[in-house]
């Protein structure tokens, strides 16, 4: 409008053609030109910092999935692992893991030597650090599953150590390792020749993603599995007790409240609640559900009740706007031919407004999927992902970790394989997140109504 | 669209129900809760590897479930520690100091009464820099102190410290901008970073006496001795080591301090330097020639053995021989062996408690 009164230059006068731009056209269409330039120069940033973040996270992460084996023919003599030949599991596992280390590390010699590999050491015994510090476990627990291997050679397959796999990875070189006192250039000559011979691949490892975690000691073996299943319980947690208490306490305020000074102040604090940081959370938690209700510490149990309360909000306000967004007409037909208020909601409003509702909870969950500071609270960051639940009881109560509480507490961890395998762990993270918004949005496509 | 609303009804009243068996398997597994039935540790952020390691030994070996190890430092693990008796507490506090008299009093506040101190090693401070930035190579605790503190002395007189760079107080070290990480004052370390190098450096420097004859008392002077600069030259961190390497990547001049264990795992990038002309290694420390070394320690509370299942086993299977002696695993990952190991697995064997 201003710019037509405003106009007083003759060029816009009665000669001026639609056809011929004047200089105020030119600025107009200019500065619209701009605006678009500015639009895809944000977009450009936007994709150029993902493309930047997932090409970080997939070069330094893909690493993970792959793991160094060394397969050997392993020994196991009978005077050392049962003295007294009754082959009973309980007296045998009096024998330890330190009992078992002497065995493998002969069979690693032995075998090195029938492949006329040299052994550069003073003591033999040294070149054992080519395995991981959990080959004895591994051989024990198969020993004590099977009492009648005793006595008979067996070829296992057994984990590299961190710095071997490295090497193979191209995260070791020879030059690090002659300040590194775990391992000696040596043994990279070693692990070639091995190579060589056959004995030591790399090749993909479903235990990193199936597998628990492991001690600093032996990054090798940490796989993300008990995590998944932690978080997974802690989903169900959330997702049992998030969705009908948020679509009740939404359909309430929605259809039924009077609006009054009391449902505004709940409206007001559901809103606030959704912007509380999740530590918050955390340390109402720990207050609440351990110290008060005197719940099991680093429970899942007590990880998805935090997490329920966090995302109860988010639940809350996108089920309002779905239930918002039914026209009133859909009520009113109901209620006129005669349903009560309930059989509107239940019958009508809600089967509308479900794929809103669905979409919010899914994006709900993702978020509480990849909370981590309510967890640090609660117990549930650190060596804790030990061992596999045995059971839906064990699942809710016993320790776990989350997925991404793994990944914090690897990028903590001293040893640099540690931090592979974190970004290995985020990718996995981020596969299910994005599962999940996908989902979300094919709900959305495929049953939202737009009215 | 009307099927598709009516196949939503379907699936939403599928949906109520699983939801609603899923509330109750929640609900029962909640009240089947049995009694807890794994060793519950946390603490220090030093000593988590360690107790990492033998927690998984320890499952591996015995038919107790894996403990479980938390760190978050050691003020943060005792205080938990201290909280009361029972089974939503934890079991183990690991510390890399040893427990203070007031922690001991607010432990006994809560019930907490009778502590089992057990020592699991020694453990040394490197100070460590960029591999390929300045030649921090040799380091006396007064460079330190001159470095960080918070007043020095300079020319006889207490002032604030202002020297910006190494090569200012002491020509044979870099001209490099001082810049240094070190822990948090929820860490262990800390306190033995602030007696052995910094107390130790104002007292090689003569601050600590000219404190002292400029009237104040010996503690006050020992307080003002600890406080370090806030001019941003010295940075807490708060959270763990790879916290202090994270900076030391982005800052060739930053000096951070390290357990050695930490360092051991990361010469790639690391680089130490001596302190007092002595290098930081198991030897070293172990001898005590390495002057900022520390005992390790973790703290059981004695009224849960017999209720926690393995708690006393771990305890005891943590020292011994073949877990914490000089050829064991923790000693290969970075722990100087205790050489007066047997008379600590004695005083477990038999649940000595403090005095």
């Amino acid at each position: 409008m201003s710019d037509f009164t405003a106009d007083n230059s003759p060029a816009a006068g009665k000669g001026s053609s639609l056809f011929k731009e004047t200089a105020r056209t030119k600025r107009r269409n200019a500065a619209e030109a701009r605006f678009k330039a500015y639009g895809i120069g944000a977009i450009a940033l936007g994709l150029f910092f993902l493309i930047a973040l997932l090409s970080a996270i997939i070069s330094n992460g893909i690493p993970a999935f792959k793991q160094t084996f060394v397969t050997i023919s392993v020994e196991l003599p009978e005077a050392k692992l049962d003295k007294n030949g009754n082959r009973d599991p309980a007296e045998m596992a009096k024998v330890t893991t330190f009992g078992y280390k002497p065995v493998i590390t002969n069979a690693l010699i032995a075998a090195l030597k029938a492949e006329g590999i040299e052994i550069p050491f003073a003591k033999e015994k040294d070149v054992a650090d080519i395995l991981s510090s959990s080959a004895p476990a591994q051989v024990r627990d198969t020993v004590l599953a099977n009492p009648d291997l005793v006595g008979q050679t067996v070829d296992f397959r057994l984990l590299a150590s961190s710095r071997v796999d490295g090497y193979f990875k191209g995260r070791v070189t020879r030059e690090a390792l002659a300040r590194d006192k775990n391992l000696d250039a040596e043994h990279l000559d070693i692990a070639d020749q091995m190579v060589k011979a056959g004995l030591m691949e790399t090749t993909f490892n479903a235990d990193f993603i199936f597998g628990a975690d492991a001690s600093e000691s032996r990054p090798e073996q940490a796989g993300i599995g008990v995590s998944m299943v932690g978080s997974f319980f802690m989903m169900l947690v959330v997702l049992s007790l998030a969705l009908p208490i948020g679509v009740a306490a939404s359909i309430y305020l929605e259809e039924f409240a009077p609006q009054n000074k009391w449902t505004d102040l709940i409206e007001v604090n559901i809103s606030n609640l959704a912007a509380v940081p999740s530590i918050v959370f955390g340390i109402l938690g720990l207050a609440v559900f351990i110290q008060f209700a005197h719940l099991p510490q680093s429970a899942p149990l007590v990880g998805g009740l935090v997490l329920t309360l966090m995302t109860l909000p988010t639940i809350i306000i996108s089920t309002r706007a779905s239930l918002k967004a039914v026209p009133p007409s859909i009520r009113d037909a109901a209620l006129g031919i005669g349903a009560s208020k309930m059989q509107s909601v239940f019958h009508h409003v809600l089967p509308l407004a479900m794929p809103g509702i669905l979409t919010g909870t899914i994006i709900g969950l993702a978020q509480a999927l990849g909370e981590t500071a309510p967890l640090l609270l609660i117990g549930m960051i650190g060596y804790i992902a030990s061992n596999m639940p045995d059971g839906i009881a064990s699942g809710f109560l016993d320790p776990n970790s989350a997925m991404p509480a793994q990944i914090y507490e690897w990028a903590k961890r001293a040893d640099p394989a540690y931090y592979e395998r974190a970004w290995g762990g985020i990718i996995i993270l981020l596969l299910f997140l994005m599962t999940m918004n996908i989902i979300a949005v094919i709900l959305r496509r495929r049953f939202e109504r737009r009215w | 669209m009307l099927s598709d609303t009516s196949k939503f009804q379907e699936h939403m009243m599928s949906f109520v129900k699983l939801t609603a068996s899923a509330l109750a398997i929640a609900a029962v597994s909640a009240t089947a809760a049995a009694a807890r039935d794994q060793v519950q540790v946390a603490g220090s952020s030093t000593v988590l590897p360690y107790a990492s390691i033998v927690a998984e030994a320890f499952g591996e070996n015995f038919d107790f479930p894996t403990p479980v190890v938390e760190s978050g430092g050691s003020s943060a693990g005792l205080k938990r520690f201290c909280e009361g008796v029972g089974e939503n507490t934890i079991d183990v506090a690991n510390a890399s100091r040893k427990i203070k008299d007031k922690e001991i009093a607010a432990c006994a506040e809560a019930g907490v009464t009778d502590i089992i101190e057990v020592r699991i090693g020694y453990d040394g401070i490197v100070f460590a820099s960029q591999l390929n930035g300045p030649a921090f190579t040799a380091f006396e605790p007064a460079d330190i102190f001159n470095a960080l503190g918070a007043k020095v002395l300079k020319d006889g007189e207490i002032v604030d410290n202002t020297y910006a760079q190494w090569a200012d107080f002491n020509a044979d070290l870099p001209a490099a901008d001082i810049m240094a990480f070190i822990p948090g004052t929820k860490h262990g370390t800390r306190e033995v970073f602030e007696e052995k190098v910094l107390v130790a450096g104002c007292e090689a420097t003569g601050a600590y006496d000219a404190m002292v004859a400029s009237g104040m008392s010996e503690d006050d002077a020992e307080d003002a001795c600890m406080s370090v600069r806030t001019d941003g030259k010295s940075v807490d961190i708060d959270g763990d080591y790879t916290e202090t390497l994270a900076s030391i990547d982005a800052n060739p001049n930053g000096i951070g301090v390290f357990g050695l264990a930490f360092y051991e795992n990361n010469t790639d990038k690391l680089k130490t330097a001596t302190m007092s002309g002595v290098e930081a290694t198991t030897a070293t420390i172990a001898s005590g020639d390495y002057p900022v070394s520390r005992p390790l320690f973790f703290y059981v509370k004695k009224a849960h053995i017999g209720v926690i299942p393995g708690l006393k086993e771990y305890a005891e299977f943590f020292i011994s021989d073949d877990m914490a002696g000089p050829d064991g695993p923790l000693a290969e990952y970075g722990l100087v062996s205790d050489p007066e190991l047997a008379s600590t697995q004695a005083a477990i064997e038999a649940e000595d408690t403090m005095q």
